[in-house]
């Protein structure tokens, strides 16, 4: 069998249902047996700009996009103005011919910026301004063009069901796209219908009339377009494989390990997870009466940081969600939990900043922030994760390291995981354990003292409501009952108290969880969070070019697992450091630990997550030129 | 077991100045728990930051010493997750008034079931007397180098605008008819909020006791003096919503907001607003988790034997392929 790695493409308005088609195929193909990786870019916006999810589609494992696009299906005149250029010789574009003599003047969210580039690069091909001009230039580059009439379609519609109101159905343009694809790629019908009503669920008239009209254009296309040349049959499927979104894994995480209060202020990328938490939030419990997750949207992040620890204050597992800007503000409370040593989960989805910033867009540049926040000296815990299966794991780990070293946990994530759609592996709760560590049940002392000295530095827990457990926590510094003092005496106990939680997370995390090793080479690159998925599809490229780069992931990066780290960079000659952010942040901690200069970078700061196309080039390059210290990615609209 | 007043005190040194108002608010709220016989594990107090942020440390049950202005958060937090707790959130004007403001407004919408404490003194205390939200335009205590250049809020009437379902005023000198607040805010099915006029002697050289006494002659001409302060009580004042009609509603909002202007000669203390017919935030909880209340956060299992008893099961099929 040839394998199949295609990358497919829609875009539209923002608020037209591109997610809605992009699920749709992602579901389609899923379905028919195929690993799945789709990414949506969108404009901070409700209605209007410009948005696309791109969507790749491989028999093999695949964890991240590469820069072709071999099929899009263009419902508005945007998307191929942006996106033309971007499709493959021999790939197709699909689109709507009603918009052919469109002008780049008539497209009022086409930037100044966008437009002038786009006016040079149809300049030098000697090419109008319009949809038509753009087409006939990327004809020329061997793309097959597939117009068709959507309002045609429509129409054609209406008078087969004898529905003259289907004709003004415009807002089912993003259907018919997806449709028309699947007709292209000569995928099941069957598959097309059941994962529209899947998508569209209840709302059942819906359904049935995107049905109808996704019938009429996949036939349309099967009928009308000559074959292309690549179609994707049913191949075996796997029966353990769940489509998954990506605030999905942190939120199932948090249901499954125990998470019981979360408290957030609305922010992009963040917010998804808290409500996919209130939709679900009643829980059900193995042999035993309904439980739940108490969502509490809040006045702002310092609020939802606050409520947190109070929650967390009553024994509750209790998490916060939210992005950057979010974060900055609840830095005041987060030394507050750890002076008093509480155990809270942030769970921080990145994005581009400084301030707003890019607000919709990706990056990875909190990570000095994170291991840096809070002003004053306490233990806390940065852990990221590299990808949404991971995620949800490490969602069990991060309540687990809070509660059993009583320290804030920041767990890492990102704009780029939380917009993306993949394939994996169904999640298994039964690889969740749950430790708590020395919380009490019971109190039998008539003298309890919350932070009493203990050999491991950790004292035994008391909640709020335990009988004998009275206790008392301020952000001043506090003596063994949490009463204030300002004994230097006591001082230093009670720092060296807090701060040796370090080493003892050093020492406790497993290994395996503090830096995963994907093998180390002459060359070797270091990097963290949601980069694992485009490096490792690239080292796979240059395996079959026979070139071997190793690859270390580094999850926990507060306190920084520095001989850990040092022992698999032991024999590395070259350390490339790939992040999405400008001054190569981990780079610097690496620097800052282990004393040892990085070699190399790959850096992406544009706010558009990186494909494995770039990092196996920006490598070749590095490979070719030792000079080359830097490699700065810009792919992608 | 019966609990005495003194089961309700620490041993922690106080240092609070000589005559400080805030003492009348902690004795206040130790004789309300004794009281009421609240076991002391089953209550926390929470604390802003400022002199009456070591309320907390002074009272023998949970005590949690916050941040500056995020008392209320950390309190609902609290509450929200054991709703069995009596929760009482105690700060001082700036605290509540002026960087927790918005925390102030946004709890009052929600409703959860716990007491708001503001010590209402008009100054900064701890950095040494600048003015507060409740210090009136043009007032000088005795640390401002120039007069106040801001307009006062009225907190009872933010408390009343802001959803408040307990609204009332104490003075601290006044313990009994504080303590008897305190009962009332406890025991009410809602947020309760109290504003306390606590005199700082130190740096608020105005609404000193003596002023609220009205022992200094109220007018330079005269020099008849009387007290400033009055129960509402003692007038027939109904502050309570007895029905779920909007026009009883709006009537009573609006006395409330209307005694809450009463500035001066005569200050009224006691129940400005009571409305215990809008739902407290743990029954909206319970409406949509039925077992919200009986099987809480707090109270949830949520492992056996190290495994996760929470089943996804079902939202894993949904997303099988």
């Amino acid at each position: 069998m040839v394998n199949v790695d295609i990358s497919w493409q829609i875009g539209g308005p923002q608020g037209s249902g591109v997610e809605t088609a992009a699920n749709i195929f992602s579901h389609v193909c899923a379905r028919a047996g195929y690993q799945v990786f789709g990414k949506r870019e969108f404009y901070s916006n409700i209605k209007g700009e410009h948005s696309y999810f791109t969507v790749r589609v491989s028999d093999k494992k695949i964890r991240s996009n590469v820069n072709d696009v071999t099929i899009m299906a263009a419902f508005d005149a945007e998307t191929l103005f942006r996106h033309a250029d971007e499709i493959v010789s021999g790939g197709a574009i699909i689109y709507d011919s009603d918009m052919e003599n469109i002008e780049t003047k008539d497209v009022h969210t086409l930037d100044v910026y966008f437009k002038s580039r786009l006016h040079q690069y149809l300049d030098t091909k000697k090419k109008s301004y319009t949809v038509s001009g753009l087409l006939d230039s990327v004809k020329e580059n061997g793309v097959n063009l597939y117009p068709v009439s959507f309002r045609g379609i429509l129409e054609g519609l209406a008078e087969d069901t004898d529905n003259p109101k289907l004709k003004g159905m415009i807002r089912m343009f993003n259907v018919l796209g997806v449709s028309l694809s699947l007709g292209l790629l000569h995928m099941s019908s069957k598959q097309l219908f059941e994962s529209i009503e899947l998508i569209f669920g209840k709302k059942q008239k819906i359904a049935e009339i995107n049905k109808q009209l996704a019938n009429y254009a996949y036939n349309y296309a099967t009928a009308k377009f000559p074959n292309f040349k690549c179609s994707l049959a049913e191949i075996a499927k796997q029966s353990d494989t769940i489509l998954a979104q990506g605030h999905q894994g942190t939120a199932l995480g948090k249901m499954v390990c125990g998470c019981r209060f979360q408290a957030y202020y609305p922010i992009t990328p963040a917010s998804d997870e808290s409500v996919f938490l209130e939709s679900h939030e009643i829980l059900e419990i193995n042999e035993d009466r309904p439980g739940s997750m108490v969502v509490i949207q809040t006045e702002d992040e310092i609020s939802a940081i606050g409520m947190t620890i109070g929650s967390a204050l009553t024994g509750t597992r209790s998490a916060t969600s939210t992005s950057g800007p979010g974060f900055s503000l609840m830095a005041e409370a987060l030394g507050w939990a750890g002076i008093n040593e509480v155990p809270i989960v942030i769970t921080l989805y990145q994005r581009s900043g400084p301030s707003t910033g890019l607000p919709t867009r990706h990056g990875q540049e909190d990570l000095m922030f994170a291991v840096n926040a809070g002003h004053g000296e306490f233990p806390k815990i940065v852990y990221a994760s590299g990808d949404i299966e991971e995620s949800f794991y490490d969602t069990g780990k991060c309540f687990n390291f809070s509660d059993v070293f009583q320290v804030p946990v920041i767990h890492m994530m990102d704009k780029f995981l939380a917009s993306s759609v993949v394939t994996c592996k169904r999640l298994d709760p039964t690889k969740i354990k749950i430790e708590r560590g020395k919380l009490l049940d019971k109190i039998d002392t008539n003298d309890y003292k919350r932070f009493a000295p203990s050999e491991d530095g950790i004292s035994p827990r008391s909640k709020l409501g335990l009988e004998n457990g009275i206790f008392w926590n301020t952000g001043d510094e506090r003596d063994e009952y949490g009463h204030i003092t300002e004994d230097p005496v006591v001082r230093l106990q009670m720092m060296d108290k807090r701060l040796s939680r370090f080493s003892q997370i050093l020492k406790d995390i497993p290994k395996d969880d503090q830096v995963v090793s994907n093998g180390t080479a002459e060359y070797t690159i270091v990097s963290w969070g949601s980069t694992k998925g485009p490096i490792l599809d690239a080292l796979e490229m240059l395996k079959k070019e026979n070139i071997n780069v190793g690859f270390i992931q580094i999850k926990l990066l507060h306190p920084f697992p520095t001989e850990l780290v040092k022992s698999f960079l032991k024999n590395v000659k070259a350390i490339i450091d790939i992040e999405a952010n400008a001054t190569g942040q981990l780079g610097l901690l690496l620097k800052q630990n282990l004393g040892r200069e990085i070699d190399h970078y790959i850096l992406k700061y544009t706010g558009r997550a990186m494909t494995c196309t770039e990092i196996y080039d920006s490598i070749k390059k590095i490979l070719a030129n030792k000079e080359q210290k830097k490699v700065i990615l810009t792919h992608g609209a | 077991m019966v609990l005495k007043l003194s089961d309700y005190k620490t041993d922690v040194h106080n240092d609070w100045c000589p005559g400080c108002g805030d003492f009348g608010v902690v004795n206040a709220i130790q004789m309300a728990l004794a009281e009421m016989n609240i076991p002391r594990h089953k209550a926390a107090i929470f604390s802003g930051i400022g002199c009456s942020g070591k309320t907390s440390h002074f009272i023998n049950t949970y005590g949690i010493h916050t941040l500056h202005g995020r008392v209320l958060a950390f309190a609902q937090g609290a509450k929200i997750a054991n709703p069995d707790m009596t929760i009482v959130a105690a700060g001082g004007d700036g605290d509540g008034l002026g960087i927790g403001v918005g925390h102030f407004v946004a709890a009052g919408r929600r409703n959860v079931d716990l007491t708001y404490i503001i010590f209402d003194n008009g100054v900064y205390g701890l950095t040494k007397g600048q003015a507060s939200p409740t210090l009136r335009l043009g007032e000088k205590t005795k640390s401002l180098p120039t007069p106040n250049t801001n307009y006062n809020v009225n907190p009872i009437g933010l408390a009343v605008a802001s959803g408040f379902t307990f609204v009332a005023r104490g003075y601290s000198y006044d313990v009994r008819h504080l303590k008897d607040l305190i009962v009332a805010a406890i025991s009410h099915k809602g947020l309760a909020f109290l504003d306390v006029l606590q005199p700082c002697p130190t740096y608020n050289d105005i609404n000193t006791r003596d002023w609220y006494a009205g022992t200094e002659p109220i007018d330079d001409a005269a020099t008849k003096t009387h007290a400033r302060l009055y129960k509402l009580e003692d007038t027939g004042y109904d502050p309570v919503v007895h029905y779920s009609e909007e026009s009883e509603l709006n009537e009573k909002l609006s006395q409330a907001l209307i005694k809450s202007l009463e500035w001066g000669d005569k200050i009224p203390l006691g129940i400005f607003y009571k409305n215990e017919i809008i739902t407290e935030y743990g029954r909206r909880l319970a409406d949509k988790i039925p077992n919200y209340l009986e099987n809480s956060p707090a109270t949830q299992k949520i492992s056996s034997n190290g495994k996760p008893t929470t089943d996804i099961s079902k939202l894993l099929d949904s997303l099988q392929v």
